[in-house]
C-alpha cells in the first residue's frame, strides 16, 4: 500500500505519516482536490454562522473547519496587514474589503468553482467597491441606524435630528466609537454623501456633532444595544443587527433607519493572501450560498442575507422586518461606505479624535 | 564575593537567556517603533500606499511628532497624565491604611488580608471592568440596594445615581484596577518599619500627626515612591477602561494610540504618540531620580 519512490528512503516515523496519509485518501469524497488537507480555518464575526452550519460543511465534505472569531474590521486588517497568520476565510466589511483589495491582501475569486454565485439577488452580483466580483462574496448586508425605547422616544424618531441636533434626549444617548459612522450620520443628516470628502462639508459634520456633544453619554465600542437594553439611554446610533437581537427580549425597543439615509454596510466572503488552503475555502462559499444552507444561517443570526434563494425560503416575520430588510425608499438614499483612501481616513480619523477631546 | 571574572561560564549561562529575551522582545520592537515613528507611509504609484512604509526617508523627519503637538492629541496626552495623577493619589490615601491595617493586624490573619488583595488578579480585568459596570449602571447594584434602603426617594427624588460614563468614573476604575499594586510596596516597607522609632517619637513628645508625617512617612517613602510609579505608568497607558466606563469626554492617550494602529491604520503615527508617551514616563522617574539626590540618607 505504500506508495514511495525506491529513491525515497523514509524513517520509520515518516513511513507512519505515509501510511495515514494513504488511508486518509481512501476515504476522500470523489469531489475534493486531493492536494489539499481537509482543513479550513475561517476567521469570522462573534455570533455570525449558522448553529450547524460549520458540522453541515464537515458532514458533506469531511473538511473540518476551524473558526476564530474578531471583534471588529479593523482588528482583522491589523491581524492580516503584517502577513497572514494562516487564514483561509475572512469576512470584512465592504470598506475594509476595498482597502484590503487595494493592498493587494486577497487573492482573487475562481467563479467556475462558486456556481451557487447565480443564487444571489442580482443586486449582489456586483459592487462599487468590488468591480465584478473578482475578490468578495457578499454574505450579510444591513443598515446603520436608531435603536431606541418606544416609551420613551414618542413619536417614534424618522430622522437623524434627534440623535444629533436635538437636546431633548440629553445624556439619554449613545454613538458608536467609529469615525466613520458618526461622521457618516452627521452627514447625512446635513445632506450630503456619506463617504464625502470635502473639508467643508466635513467641518460643517464636526461644528455640528461638536454643538450637541454635551448631549452624548458615549461613544460606544458597538454596545449601543446594551446600554439600550439596561436602560442606560432611550437611544442610541447602532446596526441594525445588534438591535434586531435586542429586540426580540424586549417589546419596548424598534430600530429605524433615519429618512435622510444612511451606511448600507454588506460584510463580504473573502480568501487573504497566503491562504493555505484555497480550494477548501472556495468550497466552504460555495456551501454557504447554497439555498438551504444559507437559510439555516440567516434563521441563526437575523441579519439580512444576500442570498435570494436563501431569503426566499425563510418565513414572514423575517422577510417583512422592517429592522432587517428596510423600505426601499429609504434603502435608495443608503450609501455603502468606501474606502477613501489614506489621506482621507486620516483627515477623517484626526476629525473624529478632535470631537471626542473637545 | 567571588568576581563574576573568574567564572565566566557561569555568567555567559546566566547572562544569556536574560538578554536574548530582552533583546527580541524588547529592545527589537522598541527599535522598530523608533524607526517607524519616524517613518511615513511610502508613496506607490502616485497614492499613499496602505501597507508599506518608506521608514529612512528622512531620518530627521519628525512631522508624526510634529503632527500630535500640532493637533488635539497633545491635549488628550495632558488630560491623561491628569487623569492618571488623581487616580495615583486616591490610590496612594487609600492603599495607605489598607498597607498599615494589615501589617497590624494579628499574625494569622496577615496572610488571609493579603490574599484579598491579590484575589482581583484572579479575574481577567475585561471582566472586572464589566462586573463594574454591572454594580453602577443606573439600573446596577448601588443604585438597587439605595433605592431598597429608601434613600433615593429620600435624597434624590428617586431617581437613581448616573454614576457611570463619566471621568469620574474612569478614575474609580483605575483606582479599583491598580490598588493592589499600590497596597504590595507599602505593606512590604510597613512591615520592615522598626516600630521602636515611632515609640521613641511619641515618648519624646510628638503629636500622633507629627509623628507620621516626621517618622513613619520619611520611613517608608521608598514603599510610597515604588507603589506610585507602578501605579501611575499603567495608568498613564491604560485604554481598555476608559473605553469602557469613560464618558464621551473619556478619550485617554492609550485609546488615540490603540485607533492609530487599528481603525486609522497609521502606525507611524501611533509610534510617535507612544514614544511621546513613553518621554512623559521617563519624566515621571526622573522626577523620582531627583527626589532621591535630594533625600538625606534615605533610600527612595
Amino acid at each position: 500500500m505504500t506508495t514511495f519512490t525506491p529513491r525515497f528512503r523514509p524513517s520509520r516515523r515518516n513511513m507512519l505519516k505515509g501510511a495515514i496519509g494513504a488511508v486518509g485518501l481512501t476515504f476522500m469524497p470523489r469531489f475534493s482536490m486531493a492536494e489539499e488537507e481537509k482543513k479550513l480555518n475561517f476567521y469570522n464575526w462573534d455570533t455570525y454562522t449558522g448553529e450547524t452550519t460549520l458540522a453541515d460543511f464537515n458532514a458533506a465534505s469531511g473538511i473540518e473547519v476551524k473558526m476564530d472569531l474578531f471583534a471588529d474590521n479593523a482588528e482583522l486588517f491589523a491581524k492580516l496587514k503584517a502577513g497572514n497568520p494562516g487564514y483561509d476565510l475572512i469576512v470584512p466589511t465592504n470598506n475594509w474589503a476595498q482597502r484590503m483589495i487595494k493592498a493587494n491582501m486577497l487573492i482573487p475569486l475562481d467563479h467556475a468553482k462558486i456556481p451557487n454565485f447565480a443564487n444571489y439577488d442580482p443586486r449582489f452580483q456586483d459592487a462599487t467597491f468590488d468591480p465584478g466580483r473578482k475578490f468578495t462574496m457578499a454574505y450579510m448586508w444591513g443598515t446603520v441606524g436608531i435603536g431606541y425605547r418606544k416609551s420613551k422616544v414618542d413619536p417614534a424618531p424618522d430622522s437623524w435630528k434627534i440623535l444629533l441636533d436635538d437636546d431633548k434626549f440629553a445624556g439619554r444617548i449613545s454613538l458608536l466609537s467609529s469615525g466613520e459612522q458618526v461622521l457618516g450620520a452627521a452627514l447625512k443628516y446635513l445632506g450630503y454623501s456619506y463617504n464625502s470628502t470635502s473639508m467643508d462639508e466635513l467641518n460643517k459634520a464636526k461644528d455640528l456633532l461638536i454643538a450637541h456633544k454635551k448631549n452624548i453619554k458615549q461613544f460606544g465600542a458597538d454596545n449601543g444595544q446594551d446600554l439600550l437594553a439596561s436602560g442606560e439611554v432611550d437611544l442610541c446610533l447602532e446596526y441594525n443587527g445588534d438591535i434586531v437581537q435586542v429586540m426580540k427580549d424586549d417589546q419596548d425597543l424598534d430600530y429605524v433607519v433615519p429618512k435622510e439615509g444612511s451606511n448600507l454596510w454588506q460584510d463580504t466572503l473573502a480568501i487573504p493572501v497566503g491562504a493555505p488552503h484555497p480550494e477548501n475555502a472556495h468550497a466552504f462559499i460555495n456551501f454557504m450560498l447554497d439555498a438551504e444552507n444559507g437559510k439555516k444561517i440567516a434563521d441563526t443570526i437575523q441579519y439580512a442575507t444576500a442570498n435570494k434563494a436563501a431569503r426566499e425560503l425563510m418565513d414572514g416575520a423575517y422577510k417583512e422586518n422592517p429592522a432587517i430588510f428596510p423600505p426601499d425608499d429609504v434603502l435608495a438614499k443608503c450609501e455603502p461606505g468606501l474606502y477613501l483612501g489614506e489621506d482621507a481616513e486620516r483627515v477623517r480619523d484626526e476629525i473624529f479624535t478632535a470631537i471626542k477631546a473637545a | 564575593m567571588e568576581d563574576w571574572k573568574s567564572s565566566k561560564n557561569v555568567f555567559w549561562t546566566l547572562f544569556t537567556p536574560g538578554s536574548i529575551w530582552l533583546f527580541v522582545f524588547f529592545l527589537f520592537p522598541l527599535a522598530f517603533l523608533l524607526i517607524l515613528s519616524i517613518s511615513t507611509k511610502a508613496v506607490v504609484n502616485g497614492e499613499i500606499s496602505i501597507n508599506d512604509y518608506c521608514y529612512f526617508c528622512g531620518l530627521t523627519n519628525l512631522s508624526n511628532y510634529v503632527r500630535a503637538f500640532g493637533g488635539a492629541q497633545i491635549f488628550i496626552l495632558w488630560k491623561t497624565i491628569w487623569v492618571s495623577a488623581v487616580a495615583t493619589a486616591l490610590c496612594l490615601a487609600i492603599a495607605y491604611p489598607i498597607a498599615f491595617g494589615i501589617c497590624f493586624a494579628p499574625a494569622r490573619w496577615k496572610p488571609i488580608l493579603l490574599m484579598l488583595v491579590i484575589l482581583p488578579f484572579w479575574i481577567n480585568l475585561l471582566i472586572r471592568t464589566y462586573a463594574l459596570i454591572a454594580v453602577m449602571r443606573t439600573q446596577g447594584y448601588i443604585n438597587l440596594v439605595l433605592d431598597w434602603l429608601g434613600i433615593l426617594k429620600l435624597f434624590h427624588g428617586g431617581n437613581p445615581f448616573e454614576m457611570l460614563y463619566n471621568n469620574s468614573s474612569v478614575i474609580v476604575g483605575l483606582v479599583y484596577v491598580y490598588m493592589p499594586f499600590m497596597v504590595l510596596p507599602l505593606y512590604a516597607t510597613i512591615e520592615r518599619l522598626d516600630r521602636s522609632f515611632l515609640e521613641a517619637s511619641l515618648d519624646l513628645g510628638a503629636s500622633q500627626l507629627t509623628t507620621f508625617l516626621k517618622v513613619t512617612v520619611p520611613l517608608t517613602m521608598p514603599g510610597i515612591v515604588t507603589g506610585i510609579i507602578l501605579v501611575f505608568i499603567p495608568c498613564l497607558g491604560t485604554f481598555l477602561t476608559s473605553d469602557m466606563l469613560g464618558g464621551a469626554n473619556a478619550i485617554m492617550i492609550g485609546n488615540v494610540i490603540e485607533e492609530q494602529f487599528k481603525t486609522a491604520n497609521d502606525w507611524p503615527f501611533g509610534s510617535a504618540i507612544s514614544f511621546l508617551l513613553m518621554f512623559a514616563t521617563l519624566a515621571a522617574l526622573g522626577i523620582r531620580a531627583l527626589l532621591q539626590r535630594n533625600s538625606k540618607g534615605v533610600d527612595v
